[in-house]
């Protein structure tokens, strides 16, 4: 249904932030940046890894489900812009470019097929804010007790967790990471994130 | 914080968790066969062991898994599955023993870098100098810059490095304050967090109570006042900022004197991230204070800065000691800059350092002794009188004695007389003392008796002390020996060497006691810890170095990474001679001899305490107070525990220590509290609608984390005009309201509509698709959980919404019973609360309103029937409608994409202009639905309401064989007549309110206490539609009570009510609709 909606009147949950996050990141002469990445396609995906959907979600998509826990994959090119990130042992997330919800949630059905399984769109249900640069990591440890240390955290995983006293899911990424925030909680995490990065601007 | 091994994700932080109670608990397989009596064991009895103990966790803020752990209930150790990490048991450091007390070697008489003989004192003319006992050199002060600081009113100067206790010795005040109960003038006892005397409050730039002088390092303009033993609050905020945050290391050290830097110097550029936290500005530690290695220090803080992967922290006190090696400290960054601190960087810092191994190299506090008049200004620990001449070049005095049970003091004689303080002579209780110093008598086999002098010390009576036993606590020589009296403004003590084992302690650790040292040391220790240097009660320098050395290699070892070598700077051994172990000095009768000077408890204090019966230290320190004030007995938690013993006539260590407990020295609220102050408090959970609420005036209600609107008052309106206002358009026109914040849960699977069945109390199998049934849950005991609606989109897929405030229990509620009971289910839950957002259309006009914004959907009432719902466009934006009313009116909730609700609500605010459409609030919603009976899941029931109570046994399937609660429902004492019943009120007054809570009596005329109570009043309000107030209550055997009169006690007076039917407002359904 998104598709149908005019597309000029849509509002992301922290539209009206972007002022302060490209703020902060200017003022902080590149060592933080600071967005909301708005509208990108998540669906979550709850089905049996041990069946034969998991393969078949994994081919369609072109992109293995990952089994490990905490970790992610990711295809970007010119063509895909996907990553599927490890929520729980029966549970994915699959984020995409905006907009792309009906095609990948098709695609995810037909793969699956007859097996009992759950694909529920989830684009609104988070929105995604970029954290990055060389500072990126000592904003984030003044809320979240994971070892964020590249060592233990860096491209490829991700995890539940808490930040603050929001439960977000962070993705690390290169140079930095994804925060993936639920939205009613998405104005608490970008005034604390904010706040928290004072000393850094 | 304890660390819980989630089977998937590892150990995390317990604060992710949600405890599930004891494992391994089945539910029956067919709970009609059980007894009442068996029942009620399954529901409400549980194990309740001491040690291990099976039991279920959630990992509710990461996977949302369900699992079984098995952990220790005396220990909080998760036995199974395991932790990473293990901590080892007992180890201790290899020089344990055969390092301390060396004996060989030659005795150094002077030292690298010490301090050469010179005049006392630097006079006023010379250099400008205007502080009369600094010295002209020496020590770690910046002299070429001056610091302006004001105490009680008197200005002085100082330089940096100084801390406020050493300025104001080096301006000859000593004495600081007077104590707290008895009023008695105190000075400057010690040089650092073991202060018991010197506490101080800074005026400005900011009023900070209650901080030891000893630790307020000077700055400009500083102002501060001598506390009688109390502070004061300030008044005004704390306009600073205070922050924290988390770190992980592989070794962290705690300590950065010889052990603490030889640890990090060993462990730096192996790879292993190594943090090093330490309570002072400079690296160094006692090195600082005795002057021994004076270069080492920062050679070692070069090599560490220089690694990549080592952290330095000063001004840094680790303060507590938590399971799974979480340890907290607390950053200093800014006090020390005074009115210069940057506003952008937090004054104090907690850091929450999760490390894989611990080195503890905390060092040691002098102790003092017990004697007559022991706490006048001027009587000082000696190694700090030491502290005050080589670090900050100060004499704390000119004319000294010093009273020692051990070779320790004579150190600090050297040094003090090497700065020209004139050192008259050394008592020491020992009767052949090892030690001397050139040209000062030692009184051996001595003891100070007593001590003269008001705002400072002026003399001291020295007498021979008497036959000295192996404890060290005979009395002295009585009142016919020979006594002397030496003028002195300085009495130097020590009564030997307490390790720091408070850290160690705080982890679990276990202390025992040490013979020759004559105190408690660190023994074993569950965690990864291990205790090194002079806090492992080892005292010879060159085994301090080589024990941290050899700690730090393990540490590293043990966290997977290889030692490096690392050399250690070559010390001279010291000779040493046994300590005698003195507590107790035996004085005049009529003198105070001080234990606690903080809490101003002595001698004689305890011995009322022990003369009472008391036997253990635990209860002495509460009955005395000795170890309870702010410095939490630091310098003489061992000295009560010693005097204890010598009451009682039994071993010192047959009584121990008291607990250890955190915080190791005191941390404001403001630094714990951080950054979660304010805004960020807890977080305020807004719905995508929220800008246009506040743009028109709402007055918010916290529901749960949620602000939603509770009404919009038009400009002059109260909130009973305005919620009069809007109940009336509600009921006559169209009105609309966000209801985005109800939760929702996607459920799918070809076992849905079985899942349902057994969660909900009624059917929900049987709900065609395109329908929406009301539904409620009930927990085993077969109260009300929760109730919502649940929409049926397909055969194999349901919407089920919750109240607000349950969403996240009702989820991890359905995923418990899948996960745990029923794994055989093919059915999947996923929370969609935030991809809707929902509006609900109100009123006899919201049928033209949505049917002017909605061409494609047929609104009218047969072909979109009450409790069905449509997918269509509404204004443009994909919608999925569905016709439930709360209010029994005409009603839809419009269901949008959030990203477009304020767009349709734009819209249907513009299309239903005509009909004067009005935003309405929470306590609309209230008012209209306790008009129809309906009831608010914890509001009108509180965890002991049944539906039935309710007067829902419509819900209560009859024909399911089974679900959740269903057992419960034919339990004895569900099924008593005299259980509450919901029941509408109706005060004989029209007017007359009764508030929420109001508890309801039979007669006009209260009887004499205890007032029987039949109920009270669950939710109360003013209704437009009947004229008039009415009330929700639950009332015993309610239902069988409609028309009585019973009495509301408001106040002092009794108001007459009317017991009705909860359905007070079209009892037949009319207006539903249209």
């Amino acid at each position: 249904m998104a598709e149908t909606a005019t597309r000029t009147t849509r509002h992301s949950p922290l539209a009206h932030a972007a002022d302060r996050f490209a703020a902060a990141t200017r003022t902080s002469s590149g060592d933080l940046r600071l967005a909301e990445l708005p509208f990108r396609t998540q669906l979550n995906v709850r089905l049996d890894p041990k069946g034969p959907a998991g393969d078949a979600v994994g081919l369609a998509l072109g992109l293995p489900l990952p089994l490990e826990p905490d970790t992610a994959v990711r295809a970007c090119d010119a063509v895909r812009d996907l990553a599927v990130l490890w929520l729980g042992p029966d549970e994915w997330l699959v984020v995409g470019r905006p907009g792309t919800q009906q095609d990948l949630e098709s695609r995810i059905r037909a793969a699956i097929g007859e097996e009992p399984a759950a694909v529920t769109d989830v684009s609104a249900q988070r929105t995604t804010l970029l954290v990055a640069g060389p500072r990126a990591r000592d904003l984030l440890a003044h809320g979240c007790s994971l070892d964020l240390h590249p060592r233990a955290f860096g491209p490829g995983r991700c995890a539940q967790t808490t930040l603050a006293r929001a439960q977000v899911v962070v993705v690390g990424r290169k140079g930095g990471f994804w925060l993936l925030v639920r939205s009613s909680f998405a104005d608490y995490v970008a005034d604390w994130l904010l706040d928290a990065a004072t000393e850094y601007l | 914080m304890l660390l819980i091994p989630c089977p998937w994700c590892g150990p995390r932080d317990e604060a992710e968790f949600h405890y599930g109670g004891q494992a391994h608990l089945a539910y029956p397989e067919d709970p009609s066969a059980l007894t009442d009596e068996q029942w009620a064991r399954y529901l409400f009895f549980r194990d309740n062991p001491k040690g291990p103990f099976a039991e279920r966790w959630m990992h509710s803020a990461g996977c949302r898994r369900w699992f079984n752990a098995v952990r220790d209930t005396s220990t909080n150790e998760f036995i199974e599955p395991r932790c990473g990490q293990t901590a080892p048991r007992g180890e201790r450091g290899e020089l344990g023993e055969g390092g301390r007390n060396t004996t060989t070697g030659p005795q150094p008489t002077t030292k690298p870098g010490g301090p050469e003989v010179e005049s006392p004192v630097s006079e006023r003319d010379r250099a400008g100098e205007t502080q009369p006992f600094r010295r002209a050199t020496g020590g770690r002060i910046a002299r070429s810059d001056r610091l302006a600081f004001t105490f009680d009113g008197v200005a002085y100067e100082g330089h940096p490095g100084d801390t406020l206790a050493s300025a104001l010795l080096a301006n000859g005040v000593i004495r600081t304050n007077t104590s707290i109960k008895l009023g008695r003038p105190r000075g400057i006892f010690s040089a650092g967090v073991e202060e018991p005397n010197a506490v101080i409050q800074i005026e400005e730039p900011f009023p900070e109570p209650m901080l030891p002088a000893t630790t307020v390092e000077l700055y400009d303009g500083l102002v501060a006042t001598g506390l009688p033993g109390r502070g004061r609050l300030a008044t005004e905020p704390d306009p600073a900022r205070y922050d924290a945050v988390h770190a992980h290391c592989d070794v962290l050290i705690v300590g950065a004197g010889p052990a603490g830097l030889a640890a990090a110097a060993a462990a730096a550029r192996s790879g292993a991230r190594v943090i090093l936290a330490d309570d002072q500005p400079e690296l160094g530690g006692s090195l600082l204070s005795t002057g021994r290695l004076p270069s080492w220090p920062a050679e070692v803080a070069a090599l560490l800065e220089a690694s990549a992967d080592v952290r330095v922290l000063r001004r840094t006190t680790v303060f507590g000691y938590y399971d799974d090696n979480h340890l907290l400290a607390v950053e200093r960054r800014t006090n020390h800059l005074g009115a210069h601190a940057p506003d952008n960087v937090s004054r104090e810092r907690v850091w929450r350092i999760r490390a894989r191994r611990v080195v503890l190299a905390t060092g040691a506090h002098e102790r003092s002794l017990a004697f007559a008049d022991n706490d006048r200004p001027g009587v000082m620990l000696a190694a700090s009188a030491r502290s005050y001449v080589n670090r900050y070049g100060v004499v704390p005095g000119r004319r000294a004695v010093v009273f020692t049970t051990n070779d320790s003091a004579y150190a600090a004689a050297r040094d003090l007389a090497a700065a020209g303080v004139d050192v008259v002579a050394i008592v020491d209780t020992r009767r052949e003392p090892g030690a001397q110093v050139p040209g000062v008598e030692v009184l051996a086999g001595h003891a100070v008796i007593g001590t003269q002098g008001g705002d400072r010390l002026t003399s001291v009576t020295v007498a021979p002390y008497g036959s000295e036993g192996p404890d060290g606590s005979q009395g002295s020589g009585g009142s016919d020996a020979p006594q002397r009296e030496f003028t002195a403004d300085l009495l130097l003590v020590s009564g030997g060497w307490n390790p720091v084992a408070h850290l160690f302690s705080q982890a679990g650790g276990k202390l025992r006691y040490d013979d020759a040292l004559g105190s408690f040391v660190p023994d074993s220790c569950r965690q990864a810890v291990e205790v090194a240097g002079t806090a492992n009660g080892v005292f010879d320098l060159a085994a301090v170095l080589a024990e941290g050395a050899a700690a730090g290699i393990r540490a590293i070892e043990a966290a997977g990474y290889p030692a490096a070598t690392s050399q250690l700077p070559p010390v001279t051994a010291e000779p040493a001679s046994p300590p005698a172990h003195v507590h107790v000095v035996p004085g005049a009768a009529e003198a105070s001899s001080f234990v606690d000077l903080q809490r101003d408890v002595t001698v004689a204090d305890l011995t009322r305490a022990a003369g009472t019966g008391m036997r253990s230290v635990e209860h002495t320190k509460r009955y005395t107070t000795a170890g309870t004030a702010n410095d939490q007995g630091k310098t003489s938690g061992v000295l009560a525990s010693g005097t204890v013993a010598h009451l009682l006539g039994v071993d010192i260590s047959v009584l121990g220590t008291t607990t250890f407990r955190p915080p190791y020295t005191p941390v404001s609220f403001a630094t714990l509290a951080g950054r979660d102050r304010g805004v960020l408090h807890d977080p305020a959970r807004l719905t995508a609608l929220h800008p246009w609420h506040t743009a028109h005036g709402a007055r918010f209600e916290n529901v749960g984390q949620w602000k939603r609107p509770w009404y919009y008052p038009l400009s002059g309106e109260d909130m009973e005009t305005a919620v009069l206002r809007e109940c009336r358009a509600a009921r006559e026109g169209v009105a609309f309201m966000d209801a985005s914040t109800l939760g929702k849960i996607d459920v799918q699977g070809p076992d849905a509509g079985v899942f349902l069945d057994r969660i909900y109390t009624n059917m929900m199998s049987t709900l065609k698709v395109g329908m929406i049934r009301y539904g409620v849950m009930a927990r085993l005991d077969g109260m009300i959980f929760d109730d919502g609606t649940a929409i049926r989109l397909a055969d194999d897929r349901y919407i089920v919404t919750t109240t607000t405030g349950n969403a996240a229990a009702v989820l991890e509620w359905m995923e418990e019973w899948l996960q745990t009971e029923w794994p055989d289910l093919r059915v999947r839950c996923t929370s969609v609360t935030e991809q809707w957002a929902t509006v609900a259309l109100v009123g006899p006009r919201s049928r033209e309103v949505l049917g002017g914004l909605a061409p494609g959907l047929d609104v009218q009432n047969d072909s979109f029937p009450f409790m069905a719902w449509r997918d269509t466009t509404v204004a443009g934006i994909a919608a999925r409608v569905c016709r439930i009313s709360f209010s029994g009116e005409l009603a839809y909730e419009i269901n949008i994409s959030p990203w477009d609700a304020l767009a349709l609500w734009e819209a249907l605010d513009e299309a239903g202009t005509p009909y004067g459409i009005t935003p309405y609030g929470t306590e609309t919603m209230h008012v209209l639905r306790a008009e129809k009976g309906y009831p608010i899941i914890g509001q009108d029931s509180d965890g002991t309401v049944t539906p039935q109570d309710l007067g829902m046994s419509w819900v209560v399937s009859k024909k399911k064989p089974d679900f959740v609660g269903k057992r419960s429902y034919s339990r004895a004492d569900t099924l008593r007549p005299d259980r509450k019943h919901l029941v509408g009120l109706l005060p004989e007054d029209p007017s007359a309110f009764l508030p929420e809570g109001t508890h309801l009596v039979a007669d006009s005329v209260l009887p004499a206490p205890p007032v029987p109570m039949l109920g009270h009043v669950t939710s109360s309000y003013r209704s437009a539609a009947l004229g008039r107030t009415f009330a929700l209550a639950l009332i015993k055997g309610g239902r069988d009570r409609i028309g009585e009169r019973l009495y509301a006690p408001v106040g002092d007076r009794l108001i007459p009510v009317t017991v009705a039917s909860p359905v007070l407002y079209d009892p037949e359904g009319a207006r539903r609709d249209g």
